[in-house]
């Protein structure tokens, strides 16, 4: 049936498969943002022992569903004396790097969009860009609290990259690759040879850094409710408002996925004994990506907010000095006969 | 004309378009977001030459990190648009022949290169980013150092020349804040909850 669809496609064969392959990839994704939206609020509910949603579907299930629904035809309003093409153009912003980044990430070793060899430094550059989606939104509202919620975003996104940035550089000095799927290979043979054990403090860093790159509590000044009521996205509503919460959910899935691949060993089972090789890799995968996202929920049911001032002392004066530090360890150790423990 | 020609036609188009919306926008952000436009289509150029971390860097570095702080900056300063076009055709000479110089020096340049600049077909296994590393830390190593040190320096300048101290500031030492204990700010005092009985009969009586 293949030969056949292509022969009829003919020169546009290539483009409609990279659209199916794209579809096959994108479609679970956003289903994953829904159910994780409905696992927010489950969970931050059973820790504050809440029952969370439970009126839509059997105990709550189809909450997104309803949810999506509402918003869809909700009014989206254009504040007076805003920039219209701007602010209908930031939810676009923030969610395409959101989308593109996913193109490069392997599910196991041959199940990958598009394997290129820099794919570390081309999911830090796409990454780099939802920046402008924040910022973007906070200037064309017209609106002092979204403009003040997009420039603290700003400035947290751009001190936390660079913390993320150093922490990346050492999965690559430890894989000595940037393709991610010869870094999961690096990894092969048992949780002993992940990455997160040798590169501990660079471990933290990346997850820690992560949940503030993604805005998410702790680390929310940007939409601080108690001080700015929504932040950047103050202004919005419907559907706009939406695309924003699912960039925001798809790129906590983003970090998750990649903290699973670069530091807990991707597809590779924690011990290559008999109960453990009968689970498929992906299912691996699924599961240390859940666990990281857990994470990321219980940080936001744990810690209070923090303030903007140690928010910025965090990321420059503990952060960047400690990966520092850490690469001059790994570094220097790679000289050494011991250098095979970072490997 | 095959495929990516066209692409680059495309690119190069959209690359001509924003660079010239970058000096022409009336609004000082729409101009800082031509200037992203442009510089991503200009890497997207450059990844068509198969040059692919130049291409990344220059997204990370200048559309990730640089601009997003320019853009930071230009929002923050209140910018008169008027004020700004006054003594426009005042300062075009002057202007023109700036442009002037940099177009010749430019024409000059591409000029001298004969060879062909198209892609070669590198192999599959070919790393763009693996031959940029071994040529800049073998070959090149003091020209890399010593621009890595002329940048260090310039930043600390940077920094040296803006670094003021306030004397308002509340900055509170984070260790000091942490080294508090219950001790230091908190007294308990013992006191009976409620007056004795007798007392307070008397003073309702009297």
């Amino acid at each position: 049936m293949m030969t056949a669809i292509q022969g009829f496609l003919g020169p546009w064969w290539t483009l409609a498969w990279t659209l199916a392959k794209i579809l096959v990839i994108v479609l679970p994704l956003m289903g994953a943002v829904a159910y994780l939206t409905l696992a927010e609020r489950k969970i931050i509910g059973y820790m504050q022992v809440r029952i969370g949603p439970n009126r839509v579907g059997i105990k709550g299930i189809l909450q997104p569903l309803a949810d999506a629904g509402k918003l869809l035809f909700k009014e989206i309003i254009i504040p007076a004396k805003s920039n219209k093409y701007l602010f209908l153009l930031a939810p676009v912003l923030s969610i395409a790097p959101a989308l593109a980044a996913w193109a490069v990430v392997p599910f196991s070793p041959e199940l990958v969009l598009s394997n290129v060899d820099a794919s570390l430094l081309f999911v830090m550059a796409i990454t780099s860009m939802g920046v402008y989606g924040v910022i973007v939104a906070g200037w064309a509202s017209n609106s002092k609290y979204a403009f003040l919620g997009a420039m603290r975003s700003a400035a947290q996104i751009v001190s936390y990259e660079l913390a993320m940035g150093f922490a990346l550089v050492g999965v690559l000095m430890a894989a000595q690759s940037l393709n991610l799927v010869e870094i999961v290979q690096g990894q092969e043979g048992g949780f002993w040879n992940w990455y997160f054990i040798p590169l501990f403090p660079l471990f933290v860093v990346y997850i820690v850094a992560g949940v503030a790159e993604t805005n998410r509590a702790p680390f929310d000044v940007a939409e601080g409710e108690s001080e700015i009521v929504a932040g950047f996205h103050v202004e919005y509503s419907g559907m706009a408002f939406a695309v924003f919460f699912l960039a925001e959910y798809a790129n906590m899935i983003l970090i998750a996925m990649l903290t699973s691949l670069m530091f807990l060993g991707g597809w590779d089972a924690p011990f290559h004994a008999a109960p453990f090789t009968w689970v498929p890799g992906f299912v691996w995968l699924a599961a240390k990506v859940s666990f990281v996202l857990l994470l990321f929920l219980w940080f936001r049911a744990t810690f209070p907010r923090y303030r903007y001032d140690q928010i910025m002392r965090l990321g420059w004066k503990v952060f960047i000095p400690l990966t520092l530090a850490w690469l001059m360890v790994v570094g220097a150790a790679m000289q050494t006969p011991y250098g095979y423990l970072f490997h | 004309m095959n495929f990516e020609t066209v692409i680059f036609y495309i690119f190069a188009a959209i690359l001509l378009l924003s660079a010239a919306r970058v000096v022409t926008a009336k609004s000082p952000i729409h101009a800082a977001l031509s200037l992203v436009l442009a510089f991503f289509t200009a890497a997207a150029i450059w990844l068509l030459l198969e040059a692919e971390f130049l291409a990344i860097t220059l997204v990370l570095v200048y559309v990730g990190a640089v601009t997003v702080l320019f853009l930071f900056v230009v929002m923050t300063l209140d910018f008169n648009v008027e004020k700004m076009r006054q003594g426009f055709w005042r300062h075009l000479p002057a202007a023109l022949v700036a442009g002037g110089i940099m177009a010749a020096e430019m024409v000059l340049v591409l000029r001298t290169r004969t060879d062909n600049v198209a892609p070669r077909n590198f192999d599959v296994h070919y790393s763009n980013t693996k031959e940029l590393g071994r040529l800049l830390y073998t070959d090149y190593v003091y020209p890399f150092e010593l621009a890595a040190v002329l940048l260090l320096v310039a930043i600390i300048a940077a920094i040296a020349l803006t670094l003021r101290r306030r004397k308002d500031t509340k900055y509170i030492d984070p260790a000091d804040q942490v080294k508090v204990r219950r001790e230091d700010r908190l007294r308990l005092v013992s006191m009976p909850a409620e007056k004795p009985a007798r007392a307070a009969a008397e003073k309702t009586e009297g």
